[in-house]
């Protein structure tokens, strides 16, 4: 790829690797060569930097999707949970997942976390991690910990793959990264810019690439669909500009997503994915690399429901500087049903939404949702109060 | 079979003429004390702190002579008391989601309502959350919210989750690391009491004499017949050790006059006591995963020892603590011993240790198999609890069977179906044992 691709082809590969229940792009990067590994992560957070700089491919799983029939993972959950947890079974049941050699499970909620031993159970051969982050942000404290924390994943992963991570390849693998951040930035600056330029339903497609390409291959997508969005004449139409909410985890259906683009909005920030901009910054590649990664995580990380804010004052603060920062004139709250983390939170950000006289709505779906015609009822009305009674 | 409304009047009534233990009352006597204290609080000036059951660090509340008041308790209280419901819809009225944890909800919706307590009085405003994150990710969600009505202080104790089954140094040292810089320093500021660790230690040898009786109390359902019901019983006497009264010589009393009183059961070859008396036959021997319903409480009890069916052991009774995996605080490592508590606790294990734990209840209490009672609004207990009942079927050989019901929300306890379920279990149960006769 030379930059030459147009945004068409581009969006066609990533929509093949999301519609791609199989891996065969990460089980093509496994079988390259002998020896190689792949370590799947669930939402919301893990330092990938560690895994790549295992010689490993980091896999992100995010549930089943709309297109999985659920069979076998039913068996496990009652009605009454998300079904993120239920279809990713389902893929590891089925032998979807066959391929993988290790399964890191963040700390994110209860369902994740008790899915990390239900993996243990059920795949013993597997490397499975319980990723466990500090909700204590003091250097001495929750930093030291977490410092522990990233040397055990480090060493569980040198075990698995046989090979020892040296503190110059972590560099490398942070380099990696930060760039990987600051092309998913540019790409969000551009959708907030001039979203018309860049759809959420393709930038959407496009960070979701990163969960199953080596990074390296990503960028360069990234780069390619910048340079193709910027060359591109798209007409700008009369929509109202939304942040939307709490779709940091199972994943609404690609639909849904086109539903409320096509219903009037543009999305110009999310939480999709958030480990693609969960550090804010470039993580410096001096010193030591395991306690830069630390200090990202404790000074310069994302704000989300999973992450505890100590102080009263900042709390929900980020969805107004998601608002303002974006020139969003209002806010979709997207919750998956069951999700305690966003459902838990929601209350909380429509209280600070209020006080900023802010407009906003909400409504629940679940990754395999079929009707979209309420979604496009809904966001359409609320496009059209924004336009017809909140602009001056 | 009596109707619901029946079936409450008649189980109150019959409550009334059962003669209460010396124990029943004392733990009566220490729970209206302390609601006293806590309503009480505006005109004595005593400061109140807010904390959860798992993780709950009553010894060293007491340190700074803060009152403890424990929401999910209040809760359980409104449950019993059937005002739970209402607190729920007030909390749903004003925008949280059907979805999420109805402690949550009926917390909320009771301070909407003017918080009252069971005595009647208005419970006061915290003067801190000391926010034990132990076990259950809406702890987090939940403190966050009470601290957006409340405008308090708030600090966070973050117990890392056994994920691998077991627990590290840098887990321990972390928990009293926080305790130390910022758990420590929070509570003198908020109480004007300095931090004495001898007074610390103090309150930790009385938990632990408690402990020892305690632990006795729920072991001694090994003996046939049980003289204890260790789930719906259980919840009774996990109350002082679990809430504000765990290193206070009024719990170590109360487990005193309990062991005691379970001696003389033991002696004289009686059942637990129920709302309706002892319990005469006990045909079945159930070890209960999942917290209970409390909406419908009785209701629910009476379906087992109708039946003859009598819990030997639960997991819901090591939700705040797991003292018969032969935890006891100790007072020569006071900080330390608070990580390991709060590390330890029932729902901070992983789900193999999980099963590992009930699988040894299944065996060593000799059990007919598993019931999991599935709690619609904790994720914490429910996620999961289906590979649970697979694997302790196939580890020992035991049917287990699973109900769905909720903590406190009396829209999902469906009585018909509950009992239905149960009665097919005991069927499945007595099948069991005949083809293990005819295979003899």
């Amino acid at each position: 790829m030379a930059g030459k691709e147009s945004i068409a082809a581009i969006v066609a590969r990533c929509q093949d690797l999301f519609d791609d229940l199989d891996f065969k792009s990460a089980r093509a990067w496994k079988e390259a060569s002998p020896g190689r590994r792949v370590v799947a992560y669930m939402p919301i957070y893990v330092p990938r930097e560690i895994v790549h700089a295992a010689g490993m491919l980091p896999l992100g799983i995010l549930g089943g999707g709309e297109n999985l029939e659920v069979i076998h993972g039913d068996a496990y959950y009652q009605s009454y949970i998300c079904r993120i947890p239920r279809s990713t079974l389902e893929l590891g049941i089925t032998g979807k997942l066959d391929f993988v050699d290790g399964f890191l499970f963040p700390s994110i909620c209860d369902v994740i976390r008790n899915l990390s031993g239900i993996w243990k159970l059920l795949f013993p051969k597997v490397y499975v991690r319980y990723f466990d982050v500090p909700q204590n942000f003091a250097d001495a404290v929750g930093g030291t910990y977490y410092e522990q924390e990233l040397r055990e994943l480090k060493e569980g992963l040198e075990h698995l793959g046989g090979v020892r991570i040296t503190d110059e390849a972590l560099r490398a693998s942070i380099e990696v990264y930060n760039e990987n951040r600051r092309l998913v930035k540019d790409l969000y600056a551009l959708r907030a810019r001039a979203p018309w330029l860049a759809p959420t339903s393709e930038v959407y497609l496009l960070v979701r690439a990163g969960m199953v390409l080596p990074v390296e291959e990503h960028s360069q997508l990234l780069r390619d669909y910048l340079a193709a969005a910027a060359a591109e004449q798209r007409p700008a139409r009369d929509n109202c500009r939304v942040v939307l909410n709490g779709v940091f985890c199972e994943q609404p259906p690609l639909n849904l997503i086109k539903a409320i683009e096509m219903s009037g909005c543009y999305v110009v920030d999310d939480d999709f994915m958030l480990v693609t901009r969960w550090l804010l910054d470039d993580v410096p590649v001096a010193g030591d690399p395991i306690q830069a990664l630390s200090a990202a995580f404790l000074h310069r990380s994302a704000e989300t429901s999973a992450k505890y804010q100590p102080l009263l004052a900042l709390k929900g603060k980020y969805i107004l500087e998601s608002v303002h920062d974006n020139g969003a004139e209002g806010v979709i709250f997207a919750a998956p049903s069951f999700c305690d983390p966003a459902l838990l939170e929601r209350p909380m950000l429509e209280s600070r939404l209020d006080k900023a006289d802010v407009p906003y709505i909400g409504f629940k779906y679940a990754e395999n949702s079929g009707q979209m015609q309420p979604v496009r009822e809904q966001a359409g009305t609320f496009a059209d109060s924004i336009k017809l009674w909140s602009t001056p | 079979m009596t109707t619901k409304t029946q079936g409450s009047r008649s189980a109150a009534a019959q409550a009334a003429e059962v003669v209460k233990e010396a124990s029943m009352l004392k733990q009566k006597e220490m729970i209206a004390r302390n609601y006293d204290l806590l309503t009480g609080a505006p005109e004595t000036g005593r400061k109140v702190a807010s904390t959860f059951v798992p993780g709950n660090l009553n010894e060293l509340i007491m340190c700074f002579d803060l009152l403890n008041n424990l929401p999910e308790i209040n809760a359980i209280q409104n449950g019993m008391r059937k005002v739970s419901g209402d607190y729920i819809n007030e909390a749903e009225k004003r925008g949280h989601s059907e979805d999420v944890c109805t402690y949550v909800k009926a917390d909320l919706g009771m301070m909407a309502r003017g918080n009252l307590a069971p005595n009647g009085k208005p419970l006061p405003k915290p003067d801190v959350l000391l926010l034990s994150y132990t076990g259950c990710f809406t702890f987090m969600k939940w403190f966050e919210l009470v601290r957006d009505e409340y405008k308090c202080p708030t600090v966070m104790l973050h117990v890392p989750y056994q994920g691998d089954g077991r627990t590290t140094e840098n887990m321990r040292s972390y928990i009293v690391k926080q305790l130390r810089e910022e758990v420590i320093p929070t509570l003198e500021r908020v109480s004007g009491v300095k931090f004495d660790i001898d007074r610390l230690r103090e309150y930790l040898r009385e938990s632990a004499r408690a402990e020892d009786d305690f632990v006795w109390v729920l072991e001694s359902a090994k003996h046939k017949p049980s003289p204890i019901d260790a789930y719906f019983g259980g919840v009774y006497y996990i109350g002082p050790i679990f809430t504000a009264f765990r290193g206070t010589p009024d719990a170590t009393e109360y487990y005193r006059l309990l062991r005691g009183e379970i001696q003389e059961r033991i002696a004289r070859g009686l059942g637990p006591v129920t709302p309706e008396g002892d319990m005469k036959d006990q045909r079945y021997r159930l070890v209960v995963e999942g917290p209970p319903n409390w909406t419908s409480f009785r209701e629910f009890w009476k379906m087992f020892y109708d039946d003859g069916a009598v819990v030997v052991a639960s997991s819901y009774t090591k939700v705040g603590g797991t003292y018969d995996l032969g935890f006891r605080h100790d007072p020569e490592h006071p900080l330390e011993t608070l990580a390991d508590y709060c590390l330890g606790c029932y729902t901070n294990r992983s789900l193999p240790q999980r099963v590992e734990l009930l699988e040894k209840y299944v065996r060593e209490y000799d059990a007919d198999g598993l019931l999991i009672n599935s709690i619609k609004s904790c994720n914490s207990f429910s996620a999961g609890q289906l590979m649970i009942m697979r694997e302790i079927e196939r580890r020992t050989g035991k049917p287990a069977a699973f109900i769905e019901t909720d903590l406190v929300d009396p829209r999902y306890f469906s009585p018909a179906n509950v009992k239905n379920r149960l009665e097919s279990y005991f069927q499945m149960i007595d099948q069991k044992r005949r083809s293990v006769a005819s295979a003899a």
